[in-house]
């Protein structure tokens, strides 16, 4: 590994969806199962405070998965989706939601791409469409972990250039 | 004299596109009008405009060199817009963090 591989969020004010891209140094095909295995993918989802439990996890096209995370207090916080499209190792596409919230219905679209790279190496590119743009902005607010803010495109990466 | 949010508040001018090409062009260094002017590909009138929108809110400060001004990014200012983000940009590289030994393992495994 030269360089290390940088995740990159873009999320623009005003808009209902937001971007995160990854590279990684792995062919596709395994970067695609540590998305579908749910062993796999319990491993690396959410920060290391949190732990991540999957209480159903169908990997396939009309599948449905829940999982759960917990916080060194023992907050729990629970999200569920339907798998719409899950087509290896290309794409999956599912809805997510946060139970968490006070009403139920604010449900997210999201696309993972996985774009195979030269040198064995992969890309993942995830869209999130929100259902309005204060869903995306009220996510992060609402305090739980996966949420985000109103977005400052590349805003980290002009500052971690000023904090050298 | 009634003035819009933006020439008050960082969060409102940096959700300007250009006004973050103007910071992204500054970076680390220290550059005039001129050196933005050539670098943005922009006219003159305009990079002086975003100038001066990001000087009001603190966002960038301007030194004179003689009959130059030079302008830099104040990155004090910029630390509570990027805290807004910290979290959810902190669980996504962590996660990817994770990851890449994830799929080292597996690699190993492979072999």
């Amino acid at each position: 590994m030269s360089t290390k591989n940088k995740t990159n969020i873009t999320v623009e004010p005003g808009k209902q969806e937001l971007f995160i891209t990854r590279e990684f140094d792995a062919p596709r095909e395994l970067v695609f199962k540590a998305y579908t295995d749910p062993e796999l993918y319990a491993q690396w989802l959410g920060p290391r405070e949190l732990t991540t439990r999957f209480e159903t996890f169908e990997p396939v096209s009309g599948g449905k998965y829940r999982f759960v995370q917990k916080d060194k207090d023992g907050n729990e916080y629970a999200f569920h989706g339907v798998n719409h499209e899950v087509n290896a190792p290309e794409r999956i596409i599912g809805t997510f939601e946060f139970e968490g919230l006070p009403e139920t219905g604010h449900v997210v679209l999201e696309t993972s791409r996985f774009e195979a790279l030269p040198g064995n190496r992969t890309r993942v590119t995830a869209q999130s469409v929100y259902q309005s743009v204060s869903d995306r902005d009220g996510m992060v607010q609402s305090g739980m972990e996966r949420g985000v803010n109103e977005g400052y495109e590349r805003l980290d990466e002009v500052l971690s250039k000023l904090q050298k | 004299m009634a003035r819009t949010p933006t020439t008050y508040d960082p969060f409102n001018a940096v959700a300007e596109p250009k006004r973050r090409k103007v910071l992204e062009a500054l970076g680390v260094k220290e550059l005039s009008v001129n050196d933005l002017v050539k670098k943005l590909g922009w006219n003159q009138p305009m990079v002086s405009k975003h100038l001066g929108v990001l000087k009001q809110v603190g966002l960038v400060s301007e030194r004179r060199v003689g009959r130059q001004r030079l302008y830099r990014v104040n990155a004090a200012q910029l630390r509570p817009i990027y805290e807004w983000v910290a979290p959810f940009e902190r669980y996504w590289s962590e996660s990817h963090d994770r990851l890449d030994e994830v799929l080292q393992e597996m690699q190993k495994k492979e072999k």
